[in-house]
């Protein structure tokens, strides 16, 4: 006979599942250390602007290749058309009001994403990997061929964007605007991921994560959601390129380059996909060691950086957070009940 | 004649020159528990496949309630009530249990196109599946990942991943298979307990099984049909007994 008891009260998993979308209380942590950042730190700012930017892109990049398993190379594509939209708009004198810039940004960077998708979501695996990385290498080419639209490879320099909402700067020097605009939009941002990566749908993307076949024999339409997220990622990571268009007030062609979806894949890697805040943690990380790193070993700081990362691959595969989460369960008294022997 | 649940009308199937499915006709009726036999390599699996879409028939046609849906979508089939267990697991691994059910019954009713509303909030859901995890003595696990979960519960989350379609028609592919016979009887109750209106056709090696469950055999060999009748008649069938049952012992259980 089975010894299998149907529990009485209510299942601990219900609790997981229906509270998983509440706030908890250490998701202030890193808001409230942004804003103290802004305080500590006045003449900082330019770095932490550059930490926010690729704290959003990364998160863009955690929806697709975190949530859904769609990894791609080429993901600064979108992080680059972003950039060079609202540089060219800028530039050629067409529009420059940085909010309305930015949304440009993303629903350029969303075309793309949608119709690169569309095409290059019918394949998987390392035919996708390199595929996506095609298409950015394409972009970055004809970013360079057409000059006198994108600068070539001298890209647009001397941008000039207005003051944001007519009252508040964008200073070069001192980038307080650019830091407090860019955390705006980074709060905005993550609240949208945070909704869609809990929301069924969400939860529907990770179930193509880790068995695309059972999904469709659950009768999902699969291919389509991975291109509506493929696009709503792109369209986050137009709007870091834009974002960093607006900081720096110029455009090159690093916005497009292989290094820049490296980097974004490391930082993701190293602070744990799948996680949302392990972009956050990955970039902090990432941004504040290679910062220390070339400065005490200008000639070999990607070194440290390579083996830290090894180290990741080869023992924590969920990264930073990853080994935080293991260390929370060990040590934090087991909420989970130990399963009836059958 | 009532019009069978499911029919196939003489299917082919050829992979190059083998002809994985031969001329095969076969009717499943409404609360049917019907099971399909055969020796290994005999084309059971590549069946199935051509009943859920997966893969598509050289000729022949296959009818839901009298519409033609030969040419239909997976996806489309289940929508109109086909489902399906596999025989190896095809399950959500990194997924607490609850999860993997959540996304079946959220894919159902409609809700997994939804970016808005957390998931947890549709109670709805996870009422349905925590009451279907309850029927299938899972609901004490429902918090774990699959990958920490004996194989005789995994399968039976693959079951409930399926029932969670509210299906009309369930084909079950060896449901039985890779699990210790001393946790069989898990899913042997599972299957037995299931609703009344739902044909089943179940696919397996395990004759003990079949015979207990099933009220009606298929035997399929080298692709075509073989012989087709009630367990008694399957049974007391020597050429049956010659192909398939003998080598069974042989096997062993």
């Amino acid at each position: 006979m089975s010894s299998l008891s149907t529990s009485a009260s209510p299942a601990p998993a219900t609790n997981a599942l229906v509270s998983r979308h509440q706030l908890r209380w250490w998701e202030l942590l890193p808001w409230l250390l942004a804003v103290a950042y802004f305080f500590m730190f006045p003449t900082y700012l330019g770095f932490g602007t550059e930490i926010l930017i690729m704290v959003l892109f990364a998160i863009s990049l955690d929806m697709a290749l975190g949530y859904a398993g769609i990894i791609t190379l080429g993901h600064a594509a979108f992080f680059g058309a972003g950039a060079y939209t609202v540089g060219m708009l800028a530039h050629h004198g067409i529009w420059n009001e940085p909010l309305s810039s930015l949304l440009a940004a993303a629903v350029v960077a969303a075309m793309l994403g949608f119709v690169s998708g569309l095409v290059l979501l019918r394949t998987v695996g390392l035919t996708f990997l390199m595929l996506t990385l095609c298409f950015m290498l394409l972009l970055e080419e004809s970013a360079n061929l057409a000059q006198e639209f994108t600068g070539g490879f001298d890209g647009l320099t001397g941008i000039t964007i207005p003051p944001l909402f007519g009252l508040f700067e964008f200073n070069p020097l001192f980038p307080t605007t650019q830091y407090l605009y860019a955390l705006a939009i980074l709060f905005l941002c993550f609240l949208f991921a945070r909704m869609v990566v809990y929301s069924p749908f969400g939860q529907s993307l990770t179930g193509i994560r880790e068995n695309t076949l059972r999904m469709h024999a659950v009768g999902a339409p699969v291919r389509m959601r991975l291109v509506l997220c493929y696009t709503m990622s792109a369209a986050l990571a137009g709007i870091a390129g834009g974002l960093w268009a607006q900081a720096n007030a110029y455009v090159n062609l690093s916005t497009l380059s292989l290094d820049r979806a490296a980097t974004v894949l490391i930082i993701l890697v190293l602070g744990g996909y799948g996680r949302l805040y392990g972009a956050v943690i990955g970039a902090i990380t990432y941004l504040v060691l290679a910062h220390y790193l070339s400065k005490a070993y200008p000639t070999a700081w990607q070194l440290g950086l390579g083996l830290l990362l090894v180290g990741i691959a080869l023992f924590a595969r969920g990264g930073i957070l990853g080994i935080g989460e293991a260390l929370v369960q060990r040590f934090r008294p087991s909420t989970q009940r130990t399963p009836t022997p059958s | 004649m009532t019009v069978p649940l499911l029919e196939t009308r003489s299917i082919s199937k050829s992979f190059g020159a083998l002809r994985a499915t031969n001329d095969v006709s076969f009717r499943l009726e409404e609360g049917a528990r019907h099971a399909l036999i055969g020796p290994n390599g005999a084309g059971k699996t590549t069946f199935i496949n051509l009943l859920t879409g997966l893969l598509l028939p050289s000729s022949g046609e296959v009818l839901l309630k009298g519409e033609d849906i030969t040419k239909m979508e997976e996806a489309a089939r289940v929508k109109r009530g086909i489902a399906r267990t596999f025989q190896i697991n095809r399950l959500f691994r990194g997924l607490t249990v609850l999860e993997n059910v959540y996304i079946s019954i959220a894919e159902r009713v409609g809700a997994a196109s939804n970016l808005v509303t957390p998931a947890g909030k549709r109670s709805d859901v996870i009422d349905e599946a925590m009451s279907l995890l309850d029927r299938l003595k899972l609901a004490d696990v429902a918090d774990r990942t699959i990958a920490g979960l004996p194989y005789g519960r995994q399968r039976l989350v693959e079951l409930a991943i399926a029932l969670g379609q509210k299906p009309q028609v369930l084909l079950l592919d060896e449901p039985a298979a890779g699990v210790p016979s001393a946790e069989s009887h898990i899913i042997l109750d599972a299957i037995d307990a299931l609703p009344k209106s739902i044909g089943v056709l179940i696919i397996d090696h395990d004759m003990d099984l079949v015979f207990r469950f099933a009220q009606r055999i298929t035997v399929l060999v080298r692709g075509a049909v073989f012989a087709e009748g009630t367990p008694r008649e399957i049974g007391a069938n020597p050429d049956v007994r010659a192909v398939y049952l003998g080598q069974a012992h042989t096997h062993g259980a």
